[in-house]
């Protein structure tokens, strides 16, 4: 095989990935929401987090008082690098202001039992851009396989 | 020609690698290592910290071991893990006497697998099995440890009653996973392009006993069932063999036969996926539990449900599917035919969903491993200096975004083949809408994984 060949074939899988991940990652500004004040209380137990999804608005104050229902529990926020623990029947308080946009998940960080690595809640700071583009992506995807040229070409 | 060229490149061309190939000590070697290392993950198992995240057996086996398959050697080796898998050795060693090399007749019945069990039935549900008490395993080292003896013991027994491999190629649960998805594997064991009938011939009358997996090397056409192990290149006939690069869709891309306990399997192994990533992945506690607490009733409805949705939901959407193209592309086919190819072209889709689960899975429990690895038993050992490493996740702000083109390629290459299979199947030019039904298919269980995973 050739180099010039070779990219040749490299080219378009290469294109198609630069494009996906930048229709994945390009940077779009929504109009900014009037920023409020966000409590919640959160209950946690093996392995569940109580309310397990939580949503705010970009720059929202956000207070979450954890609580420790049968062992003790902590808290990790993803990409936030937060973090609380709370020991059984008390209650650990995290305050912070969500300037990340975005879907980040959060974990227990004591280990509390068998599911303890598994124990996780999601934290959702405006829309999940990523989960709606990657839906107009896959039907992209889909679009482009059906209308590209017949495939009789295709050697079978 | 050129083409062909392009898309198979004969490794062993090289005359060294086909020596390093040829001797068998290389891969005993290697097989030793992980023979080590699987009685390590039993000793561990057995005798080390009960907690899961601080047990080596554990940590090794289903963060390390389970990751670098799918991540690694099942996408870009296929069966590569078989050829180097431990599990079937102290069989092996009963049947041919020596460690090494085959020599006399040892411990061995010899009989052939009964014809009924022919086929993936046996590991579809074992891999189910293994997914029923899936949230335990992962937890327990006992359990994992027990498995692996279980594994052992089976792998033995059915190697002395029955011939050669039979216990990879009918019963093993990994096996029917890893074979099935090294269809899409760019390494291939084949015979040379343009034997002669007379080689053929030959080799034919050589081969079908010599073959651990009993394949007729000389004939092989896919990969599902060649477990790499390289005994036919060591033959006398074995330069007629080769071992090949080739293109990802390279076997998946040509037409194929597919039989009903092999869509069963490709179906059984995309809802299992689904449903690991909800219970290890999704905030839902509840559901949880109820995998983990195996023998109560939440885990009986949770039991029920992962056997109705993998092998009785899937199969029957697909299904209606299948036969809406039959009916809208005014196919002759059965409905069965068309079934089955099309839960051939959705392998892309489940190969690629398993991976984007492993990588969301994979490096936020990553840093559990460093721990294990200085203190293997939890017995408060220091190795290499990383006994108190604090966990943390990594590669948080790519890993989603990877996920998400890992599993829109499954879904265009799966489309793809969808759309190459209705052709084979008589659905042509305009007509090819027809196979909508199978494409929205593939859609919706992208969609589904990507809620899962990033939603
Ligand atoms: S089929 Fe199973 S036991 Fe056999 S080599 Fe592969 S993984 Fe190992
Ligand atoms: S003998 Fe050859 S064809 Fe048979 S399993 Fe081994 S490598 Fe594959
Ligand atoms: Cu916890």
């Amino acid at each position: 095989m050739t180099l010039p060949k070779f990219i040749s074939i490299l080219a378009k899988p290469i294109l198609g990935l630069t494009l996906a991940v930048l229709a994945l990652t390009a940077p779009l500004s929504l109009p900014p929401t009037q920023p409020v004040e966000r409590y919640f209380r959160i209950e946690a137990s093996q392995f569940a987090y109580s309310p397990g999804v939580l949503q705010v608005n970009p720059g929202d104050q956000v207070t979450i008082d954890l609580v420790a229902t049968d062992v003790v529990h902590g808290i990790y926020i993803d990409n936030y690098e937060l973090q609380a623990s709370a020991d059984p029947g008390q209650t650990a308080r995290l305050t912070f202001t969500a300037d990340q946009a975005g879907l980040f998940r959060f974990r227990c960080l004591v280990p509390c039992g068998q599911l303890h690595p598994f124990m996780l809640g999601k934290l959702q700071v405006g829309p999940n851009q990523l989960f709606l583009r990657a839906v107009l992506l896959s039907l992209a995807g889909l679009l482009l396989v059906l209308w590209k040229k017949p495939l009789s070409t295709i050697s079978i | 020609m050129e083409k062909a060229a392009l898309y198979h490149f004969d490794l062993t061309r090289y005359a060294w690698l086909r020596r390093l190939l040829t001797s068998r000590w290389p891969q005993f070697i290697l097989r030793a290592i992980t023979l080590a290392g699987f009685v390590l993950v039993i000793l561990t198992g057995f005798i080390g910290s009960p907690v899961g995240s601080r047990n080596f057996a554990v940590m090794f086996v289903w963060i390390a071991w389970w990751s670098a398959l799918k991540l690694i050697m099942l996408p870009f080796g296929g069966r590569a893990w078989c050829s180097i898998c431990p599990i079937p050795m102290p069989g092996e060693w009963l049947q041919q006497g020596w460690l090494v090399k085959p020599g006399g007749k040892m411990f061995n019945l010899g009989l052939r697998w009964p014809r009924r069990l022919r086929n993936t039935w046996l590991q579809s549900a074992g891999f189910a099995a293994i997914g029923l008490f899936s949230a335990l395993t992962l937890t327990t080292p006992v359990v994992t440890a027990w498995i692996f003896v279980g594994l052992i013991v089976v792998a033995v027994a059915v190697s002395v009653i029955f011939e050669q491999r039979s216990f990879c190629r009918y019963l093993c649960p990994m096996g029917g996973f890893i074979g099935l998805y090294a269809t899409m594997a760019p390494l291939e064991l084949r015979p040379q392009p343009g034997l002669t009938p007379v080689e053929k011939g030959a080799a034919a009358r050589e081969w079908p006993r010599g073959c651990p997996w009993i394949n007729n090397p000389a004939a092989l056409k896919a990969n599902a069932n060649c477990g790499l192990c390289l005994e036919c290149l060591r033959t006398e006939s074995g330069a007629n063999m080769a071992l090949n690069v080739r293109s990802f869709d390279a076997e998946l891309g040509q037409p194929g036969a597919f039989r009903l306990d092999e869509a069963f399997l490709s179906l059984g192994l995309l809802g299992s996926v689904m449903i690991y990533s909800a219970v290890f992945q999704g905030p839902w506690g509840a559901l949880k539990n109820a995998a983990l607490n195996a023998g109560s009733g939440a885990w009986w409805s949770f039991a029920a449900f992962f056997l109705l949705a993998s092998f009785g939901l899937l199969p029957a959407l697909l299904a209606g599917a299948s036969a809406l193209v039959r009916r809208t592309g005014n196919l002759a086919q059965p409905l069965q035919m068309v079934f089955t190819l099309f839960s051939r072209a959705l392998l892309p889709l489940g190969l690629l969903s398993w991976i984007a689960f492993t990588v969301s899975f994979a490096f936020g429990k990553l840093a559990y491993l460093w721990p294990v690895l200085s203190d293997p038993f939890g017995w408060g050992w220091n190795l290499f200096g990383t006994a108190s490493v604090e966990w943390q996740p990594y590669l948080l702000s790519a890993t989603p975004v990877i996920e998400t083109v890992l599993l829109v390629t499954g879904l265009i290459w799966s489309g793809r083949t969808i759309l190459k299979t209705a052709e084979q199947l008589g659905v042509r030019g305009e007509r090819r809408w027809a196979a909508a039904p199978v494409l929205l298919f593939a859609l919706a269980g992208t969609l589904t994984m990507l809620w899962l995973l990033i939603g």
